[in-house]
């Protein structure tokens, strides 16, 4: 009945009694949340909040929500490093130098990767995806408006269910990757590595379903004349990102499927004893793992090949050759798993083949730094924010790519393996090439989702803080890696490391810094939005001036249907040209729009996930089947409700809410 | 916009269309995650550890039988979608319910094997090869079960809503779907059962 | 040869001035053959690397100053975003160095194989002999198995400088990975497996090594010391090695497998025979059966065992 509630070595409530630091954590998180739900009621929201979000179907709702949770995680995890940074810079001597016992330790480090990669990365990216796609490929949504809300629900279920682990039970310590024997019952008998696995199955479900629609909406609904090689640069590397999901997910799925066999069922996939072979494992994962970093790469670039041009009010330079690279690195990111392990011994012919191949890689992304060059060569650049991001990328980028084609020669690797040289590098290009981007996209797209930009002057501290932080963070683990020290320490002996903790240690306030800046930038923007008591009012359509593609001919924030009129593609950079031949927007004579019902389908299923994910975790097997079998339910019923899904925006009502952006663009006197 | 080109409900045009290419794509990493389960049978093929090996169990005739009936089946569900392309809805459900069964009579029989070979002592927690044996195997007979699962949605479906455009495009996906199924089993066939028999 | 040679000091001292430390960066000052090799190539592909990383850095500052909104001077041309003749350089430069990197790492590659013995000269008194260690990494401890003296050792590596040593990893349950930063090469010591590799020393001293793939709790305490002495040293040490009362058996090597974080130095003066053997194979224990033989039971057994086979039969 209770499971494994009952078993005392799966020490349910231990964390809460005995580190105080969880047990503060804990009740912070309840305190807050607790003050949430107090303030939804007081404010009479609830009404708004359900049929508003928990159950749109809206792309733009749903990106929004998906960069909330990413934002919501990228606290957890960031806390998570900084506690790691405090705790290495004290834990010169022994095990009781630092103040967290390896336990606790060896958790947060696996807290912090986990949950930045698949709970952070990942919906951020899909938070992007979903707010610019559509806009940019001139749709009125995704191909799949119930799928994406699933997706949303099941990907925000996982992520409670892992930070659920906080409070009941443990985290894994295992590494972000679970390198079996380690995360076998042998090696972890209590529930970490299940809630590791099932969040980890719930998200990549919800990935899966988000590339599928993806995949649909950027193929089968382009805006009438938008060939393939008119699409935007940030609809290619999303098409080819979501391609990758698609073939790198099932193979993470079937690695994780194959881990819980052993787990639960006792099976002998990874294990020692019974035939089974670990490696088989670190194959999988990395077949997995190293594709996933050109998923949360690949859109970076995207999102730089839009933000470079507009800021330089100048077209991309080698449209051409970027679609190439992209490509390019689509075959490429499959050939070169290994060099993730070039020190398993693998002989002479493997080695040397998977090192060539991620060198070669290094080539198409290095073009890429040079398309953006080109673009500021002889352009008009203004500095905002968006842009200073990109610049930052650039920078950093180059620098990461060069440690990486370091650690690309297997014999360097054999000297740089697991150290915190591997770290510096891998933080050097996620942190300088992928988050740096996203802020870029964020900050660029944040005024078409809401209508108003981000102070500009915290978004600027809020850069230069990232900026500095993450040079003074890591170019010492570069040091400390050719000093010998390797990564996931809970304690070093040798005192000469010690000063270059503490400078990381700085460094990573100082990215902290950077982080409050955001968020003192989004309470304001709540501030705004409070005023306006959550409508408001629309902007003009372009307001960092000289934007190219199709989401900034419309109104910001869109209407729910986004084009009253399906734009026609002639050229590369629609808008921009629309701007050019002078094409006047048009404001009569609409007619009525097919828009998708809303529906609590994916809300409830995401919900039952979320039980059925705990259940197994704590092995509680009657409310394991009682959950998957309502899950099969709920998407069983909604499949009959469905058919009458949909209902049409009248035309008068089209004109309502065109007649608004069209008085709000004459009182600013914009042509349009 | 210079001359505006008004397409009608640009988003529900040609949706069914868009719903059957998302299928493609599911079917596509579908293919992904059978494919791993592929390689790992062949990773762990040869691991019997102190366990039986496959060729002290493999009863070819039965897992024959299996193949045809699974074979058939997906003729079958070719018969009706004929009728569906006829505008027989009765035809249709004629060849439907005799899919439905061939269906089930091969999860049966899965699962009459699976219980044998557990009882006889090659049981998936004996070694690696049999974890995976079990793992492939029985991931293809889930997908199967769904596959029923979805039919008996679909018998629902045609009797309540007949053929309207909506069940035209689920059947077409569900054909996709046991197609597939089909291809994976011929898979499973040579790799595990005729390979594993040598 | 020489002048690279002289190239690659005044890099190094460069470096280490660029990193703003004092000489204590193992990587930078390696001890060993192999280390020295690796440092060398690290040092050569930064190099090489940064020939064209720093003139991008400076074109994306340049760039962002020259073309500011506000400098008008500057040409400006908003339709321009094509031109061959620079795609053509960007794609060939960086394919360029990425071929020279390539065939260094090949050459690389191909000469320090960890599986493979080193080229070393003769040294003077004709020592060229191999000298063998057996790895074990255990939960969390490593134990060095001496064959050929007989002898084993906890988290204790004593070698002749000069002379080749031949080491095999493994491990009894997670996958550790085996590094003397001063030496080079770090190689995973993974169960059932047994990975070879080849170090030399070239200098006395005294190396730390550590584990270099996190193990579980007590990973960080995995650390060992390599001493390297000269040969007469080492004999006196094997000595002393040997005087000890604790023996390596089958019982005591179970009962190393359990799990404890501070296992002191410990000295085994005798070792059970094929110990290490049975290790790899997962048959210590009484009565359980070899790896390797059930492999080839299994290539006996079926067309699939027979695939899977890594023996030939003839």
């Amino acid at each position: 009945m209770f499971g494994r509630f009952t078993d005392p070595a799966a020490q349910a409530f231990s964390a809460l009694q005995h580190e105080p630091i969880v047990l503060y954590t804990v009740v912070a998180v309840g305190i807050i949340f607790f003050l949430v739900l107090v303030g939804i009621t007081l404010f009479g929201w609830w009404g708004t909040l359900w049929r508003n979000w928990i159950t749109t179907v809206d792309h733009k709702r749903i990106g929004i929500m998906y960069v909330i949770l990413a934002l919501v995680m990228l606290i957890r995890g960031f806390v998570d490093a900084l506690m790691m940074r405090m705790h290495q810079a004290v834990a010169v001597g022994g095990e009781s130098a630092g103040y967290l016992p390896p336990d606790h330790y060896d958790q947060i480090f696996t807290a912090h990767g986990t949950i930045m990669i698949f709970f952070m990365a990942t919906p951020l990216l899909f938070g992007l995806f979903n707010y610019v796609i559509p806009l940019q490929i001139g749709a009125r949504d995704v191909a799949f408006p119930f799928l994406n809300n699933l997706g949303f629900w099941i990907t925000c279920s996982g992520a409670v269910l892992i930070n659920l682990s906080l409070a009941i039970g443990n985290f894994a310590r295992v590494g972000w990757l679970a390198y079996p024997p380690l995360s076998e019952v042998s090696g972890s008998p209590d529930t970490g590595m299940d809630y590791y696995l099932w969040s980890l199955q719930l998200s990549g479900i919800a990935t899966t379903i988000g590339a599928v629609n993806f995949v649909a909406t950027i193929i089968k609904m382009r805006a009438p004349g938008m060939t393939m090689m008119k699409m935007p640069v940030f609809c290619w590397t999303t098409l080819i990102s979501n391609v990758l999901i698609l073939m790198i997910y099932p193979v993470l799925t079937v690695a994780f499927a194959l881990l819980a066999c052993d787990r639960y069922l006792g099976m002998h996939f990874f294990t020692n004893d019974g035939g089974g072979n670990p490696m088989a494992y670190i194959n999988y994962v990395w077949m997995f793992g190293h594709p996933e970093v050109y998923v949360l790469v690949l859109p970076a670039f995207g999102i730089l090949s839009e933000v470079v041009p507009t800021f330089s009010s100048k077209r991309l330079f080698g449209y051409t050759s970027m679609v190439w690279a992209i490509l390019v690195i689509l075959v490429l990111s499959f050939l070169v798993w290994v060099h993730h392990f070039f020190t398993m011994g693998g002989g002479i012919a493997v080695n040397t083949f998977f090192s060539t191949t991620t060198m070669v890689i290094a080539v198409p992304t290095g073009v890429k730094i040079f398309n953006w060059l080109f673009t500021m060569y002889k352009g008009r650049i203004r500095l905002e924010a968006p842009m200073l991001w990109c610049l930052g990328m650039m920078f950093t980028f180059v620098g990461g790519g060069l440690t990486g084609v370091m650690l690309s020669i297997a014999p360097a690797d054999w000297q740089f393996h697991n150290s915190l040289f591997l770290v510096a590098h891998f933080h050097h290009t996620i942190i300088g090439g992928v988050v740096f981007s996203y802020f870029a996209g964020f900050v660029y797209w944040f005024p078409k989702a809401f209508g108003i930009k981000l102070n500009r002057s915290l978004g600027i501290c809020a850069f230069l803080c990232w900026f500095v932080g993450f040079y003074l963070a890591f170019f010492p683990l570069y040091i400390l890696g050719l000093m010998g020290a390797t990564r996931r320490l809970q304690h070093y002996i040798e005192p000469s490391w010690q000063p270059y903790f503490i400078i990381a240690m700085i460094g990573a306030f100082i990215i902290a810094l950077g982080i409050l800046c955001t968020v003192l930038q989004l309470l304001l923007a709540i501030w705004y939005g409070f005023m306006h008591k959550g409508i408001l009012p629309v902007h003009e359509n372009d307001p960092w001036g000289d934007a190219r593609t199709l989401e900034w001919s419309i109104s910001s924030p869109p209407p729910a249907y986004n084009f009253a009129i399906i734009p026609d593609v002639k050229t590369l950079d629609a808008y921009w040209a629309m701007k050019m031949t002078g094409s006047k927007r048009k404001k009569t004579d609409f007619s009525d729009i097919h828009m998708p019902s809303n529906t609590s389908a994916g809300f409830f299923a995401g919900l039952l996930s979320l039980i059925l994910g705990f259940a197994l975790v704590w092995h509680l097997w009657w409310l394991v089947a009682l959950s998957f079998i309502s899950i099969i339910a709920v998407i069983i019923l909604h499949s009959f409700v469905s058919d009458h899904n949909g209902y049409y925006l009248s035309s008068g009502d089209v004109q309502m809410i065109e007649d608004q952006f069209t008085t709000y663009l004459e009182s600013k006197g914009i042509q349009a | 916009m210079s001359e505006p080109i008004q397409v009608e409900n640009h988003c529900i045009h040609d949706h069914d269309s868009t719903k059957i290419f998302g299928f493609w794509i599911y079917l596509l990493q579908d293919l992904f995650l059978f494919a791993t389960l592929f390689a790992n049978m062949a990773v762990f093929s040869a691991s019997y550890d102190i366990g039986p090996s496959g060729r002290d169990f493999i009863d070819l005739t039965f897992v024959l039988v299996e193949t045809v009936l699974l074979l058939v089946s997906s003729i079958t569900y070719g018969f009706a979608m004929i009728q569906l392309h006829r505008n027989s809805l009765v035809g249709m459900q004629i060849w439907m319910t005799v899919t439905f069964f061939l269906g089930l009579t091969f999860i049966m029989m899965e699962l009459y094997e699976f219980n044998h070979l557990i009882h006889a002592g090659a049981a998936p927690w004996v070694s690696a090869y049999w974890s995976s044996f079990f793992v492939l195997v029985a991931t293809h007979g889930a997908h199967v079960t769904g596959g029923l699962l979805w039919m008996i949605c679909m018998f629902v479906h045609l009797s309540w809503d007949g053929l309207n455009t909506n069940n035209r495009t689920r059947m077409t996906c569900l054909s996709l779907f046991w197609h597939f199924l089909d291809i994976v089993w011929i898979g499973v066939f040579t790799l595990v059962y005729l390979l594993g028999a040598l | 040869m020489k002048k690279l040679k002289k190239i690659l000091t005044f890099s190094e001292a460069l470096t280490c001035m660029l990193l703003l430390s004092g000489c204590d960066i193992a990587v930078l000052h390696p001890a060993g053959l192999v280390a020295k090799a690796q440092r060398d190539l690290i040092v050569v592909s930064l190099l090489l690397m940064l020939c064209i990383v720093i003139p991008v850095m400076i074109a994306i500052v340049a760039f962002a100053i020259k073309y500011r909104v506000s400098n008008s001077a500057a040409e400006y041309l908003p339709e321009w975003g094509e031109s061959h003749k620079v795609e053509f350089f960007m794609w060939g430069i960086p394919i360029c160095i990425v071929a020279v990197l390539a065939v260094l790492s090949a050459y690389f590659i191909h000469q320090y194989e960890p599986s493979k013995p080193l080229d070393l000269a003769l040294t003077d008194d004709g020592h060229n002999r191999l000298l063998r260690i057996d790895v074990v990494a255990l939960e969390w401890k490593w134990l060095f198995i001496y064959p050929e003296y007989g002898i084993a050792t906890i988290n204790e590596i004593y070698a002749p400088t000069g002379q080749q040593v031949s080491l095999q990893l493994t491990a009894e349950n997670t996958i550790n990975a085996f590094w003397v930063p001063k030496l080079g090469t770090v190689l995973y010591a993974m169960p059932q497996m047994n990975a070879k590799l080849h170090l030399v020393s070239e200098e006395d001293g005294q190396f730390s090594g550590i584990s270099a793939n996190y193990s579980g709790e007590g990973f960080s305490n995995m650390r060992f010391t390599w001493n390297s002495v000269s040969h007469d040293d080492f004999n006196h040490w094997v000595a002393r090695v040997r005087q000890s009362s604790v023996t390596l058996d089958s019982s005591t090597y179970l009962a190393l497998t359990q799990r404890n974080k501070n296992t002191p130095v410990t000295h085994f003066s005798e070792i059970e025979k094929n110990l290490y053997y049975r290790i790899v194979n997962r048959c210590v224990v009484q009565g359980s059966q070899c790896n390797e033989y059930l492999m080839r039971l299994a290539a006996e057994k079926s067309l699939w065992g027979e695939l899977c086979s890594v023996f030939n039969f003839k």
